[in-house]
């Protein structure tokens, strides 16, 4: 489907391959166009540590939450990342941390961008009286804030689970992004292939499932990392000021078990350093991708220009 | 085409609803247009001001842990609680009496002659009074961090995009790194650095120095010590939110950069610097102004946890405390006015923006 919604501007390169290859060959030399960009390979490579430690975690740290005396250790070979005040291996705990962070960035981001998706798009597609009560809807989503409402909530909800976080973080985050759907789906809405379908007598839903939604892929897939991001760092807040159940692993967590055992007066930087370095840097990782994919599909954001120039418009 | 879509559109769309490009404008200084844009502005501020005065009226009900239940539980552990607790209970945290609909009226009641009801944890302080100690706090706090990091981002924003490919252009990818920071991680660094353990700078917390006999007022010892304090919570500020203005204001940038009103400008071979500052990060101010909607609300949020670390005495850490308390009148109060405070804040910029590009005030 990537292939597909991109091959308007390759199409030139591919002309004279065999046709079942072409949208691979297209697609393939696309993204190694793309790979060229530094801020994407960096930026994948860090999400990718994050994923494959947030697979392997557990394994390589059976138990994290084992006890010892060997209380506030510095770094050393035989604790990476020193120990805590209870003598647990810190380095064991934020591997271990790492699934469960990014599970809720994960899910909490998805959700929250299906809802913007349907939101947005079905607003302005539609139009009339319902885009204007969906985008009065999440405006005025978007200007409460959303971090004291979340707090608000979980103060009434208290022992709230896993899903209800989510939830509440997904319930709170679509309005940016819906917006932004609604935008574009207002401009894509007239272009002529829609018009064509239209003309055809296609159903809505085939038209916003098969000609709109595809061409505001790229879209969708930078709001939702924009959600994953959004999502991890507000579950780390949340966590850290103890507003919600603090026996899952989570950096959030570690955060707040550092600041509540006064790592920072014990001068123990090894435990509350690592867990928000593991936030900005996976925050990094998945906002270098974004703006690689923005300079990608927004050419005059780019610093150097690209060998083959784009051709919009010869494969239609 | 625009007409043409429209008819095959077939939808419920009023004609002429919208100015469509390629159909003739008038002039966007029309007669009325101006208090137009004020009144539907004002309209959407009110609806957004009724929902979140409805949702705070409303979580409390809609979730299973009722708050008077909650306290009851807590009082029973203690011991046995009198007959009549409960009604004096739901009375004092202003939960109403009678059904939901006469519940509703009560609460809207009470929020108009301003009666928020009492704070639990300090009791029997009134709501609004534990706010007004610390809303001027944060006002000033975030106000004044918020106002240094937008113009500092802006600034460097536009010497990145005027000057693109150089290194101070370079850079900018690191700044996703602050932005993507926990506010509050960045202040338990600065607090390790600067406060607790390697340089013994600034102080560890609270809003002035509380043990020497300085009066709150506008006196000198007050303002210096107030600013002292202040220092690591603003750098906190400025540090974590200065990386998105700076990038938002780069793109913007470059891609005005190649609009041919620029071009046309510097063949016209006027100064690069009128044509970078009067021509090019003119213009591209614009979305960066426009966004302030969205960033005053992740400001606020983050200033949150960030007056906790510090144990700045405004209005995030009342928050947080409450919550810790379980004083569920103050956090109610709490979040209205923060809400209150973005929304005022949101309305301002609009309103700005409204005069600062006319082309807002026509269609959409």
């Amino acid at each position: 489907m990537t292939a597909q919604n991109i091959s308007a501007a390759a199409a030139g390169t591919a002309a004279g391959l065999p046709a079942p290859d072409e949208g691979t060959v297209r697609f393939t030399a696309r993204v190694r166009e793309a790979f060229r960009s530094r801020r994407l390979v960096a930026g994948t490579c860090i999400v990718g540590f994050f994923v494959l430690l947030a697979i392997i975690g557990p394994f390589l740290a059976p138990n994290p939450s084992q006890l010892s005396s060997a209380t506030y250790r510095p770094p050393s070979a035989a604790h990476w990342l020193g120990t805590t005040q209870t003598g647990q291996d810190v380095f064991s705990q934020l591997v271990v941390s790492t699934r469960a962070s990014l599970e809720i960035g994960v899910a909490a981001g998805l959700l929250a961008t299906v809802i913007s998706v349907v939101i947005g798009i079905t607003g302005g597609y539609l139009g009339g009286l319902l885009d204007e009560a969906l985008s009065l809807l999440s405006n005025v989503v978007l200007v409460i804030p959303t971090f004291p409402l979340i707090i608000v909530t979980f103060a009434y909800v208290r022992q709230g689970s896993l899903t209800a976080l989510i939830l509440v973080i997904a319930l709170t985050s679509w309005a940016a992004s819906a917006r932004v759907l609604r935008a574009q789906t207002l401009s894509v809405r007239n272009r002529e292939y829609v018009l064509a379908a239209r003309a055809s007598g296609e159903r809505a839903w085939r038209i916003v499932l098969v000609e709109i939604l595809p061409n505001e892929l790229p879209i969708i897939v930078s709001q939702f990392i924009f959600a994953v991001i959004f999502a991890i760092l507000t579950q780390a807040t949340i966590a850290f000021l103890g507003v919600v159940d603090v026996s899952q692993l989570t950096w959030g967590n570690m955060l707040y078990f550092a600041w509540n055992d006064e790592a920072l007066q014990s001068g123990a930087w090894w435990w509350f350093i690592p867990p928000g370095a593991c936030i900005a840097l996976l925050g990094m990782g998945l906002a270098l991708i974004n703006f690689s994919m923005d300079e990608l599909l927004n050419p005059r954001l780019r610093v150097y220009r690209p060998v083959r120039a784009g051709r919009k418009g010869a494969a239609s | 085409m625009a007409i043409a879509s429209e008819t095959a559109a077939g939808d419920a769309e009023a004609p002429g609803r919208k100015l469509r490009p390629g159909t003739p404008r008038r002039l966007p200084f029309r007669f009325g247009s101006r208090s137009r844009f004020v009144a539907r502005k004002l309209g959407f501020y009110l609806v957004a001001a009724w929902a979140a005065i409805t949702l705070d009226f409303f979580l409390p009900r809609l979730i299973p842990g009722n708050p008077v239940e909650l306290l009851l539980a807590k009082m029973a552990q203690a011991g046995p609680v009198p007959p009549g607790e409960q009604q004096v209970l739901s009375k004092l945290l202003g939960l109403g009496t009678g059904n939901l609909v006469q519940q509703y009226w009560q609460y809207l009641d009470g929020l108009a002659h301003l009666r928020l009801g009492l704070s639990v944890s300090d009791f029997p302080t009134p709501v609004s009074t534990e706010i007004s100690t610390s809303i001027l706090w944060t006002l000033v706090l975030v106000g004044t961090a918020t106002v240094i990091s937008f113009v500092l981002g802006i600034a460097l924003g536009v010497l990145a995009g005027a000057k693109r490919g150089s290194r101070l252009d370079s850079i900018v990818p690191a700044t996703t790194l602050l932005t993507a920071m926990p506010y509050f991680w960045l202040a338990l660094i600065l607090l390790y650095l600067f406060a607790t353990n390697v340089w013994h700078v600034f102080p560890l917390g609270n809003g002035y120095n509380t043990n020497s006999e300085i009066s709150v007022g506008f006196n000198w010892p007050f303002i210096a010590s107030a600013v002292q304090h202040a220092t690591l919570p603003a750098v906190t500020i400025v540090l974590s939110s200065v990386g998105g203005w700076l990038l938002g204001m780069r793109n913007m940038m470059v891609a005005t950069l190649s609009e041919d009103y620029v071009v046309a400008a510097e063949a016209k071979g006027l100064k690069s610097r009128k044509v970078m500052i009067g021509y090019a990060a003119r213009n591209a101010v614009l979305p960066s102004l426009s966004g302030f909607a969205i960033s005053i609300g992740f400001v606020v949020s983050g200033a949150i946890a960030m007056e906790y670390v510090f144990s700045y005495p405004g209005i995030g850490y009342k928050l947080v405390t409450a919550v810790a308390n379980e004083d569920y009148p103050l956090l109610q109060a709490i979040f209205l006015v923060i809400t209150f405070a973005v929304l005022g804040a949101n309305l301002i910029v609009d309103m700005l923006y409204g005069f600062i590009d006319p082309r807002t005030r026509i269609g959409r």
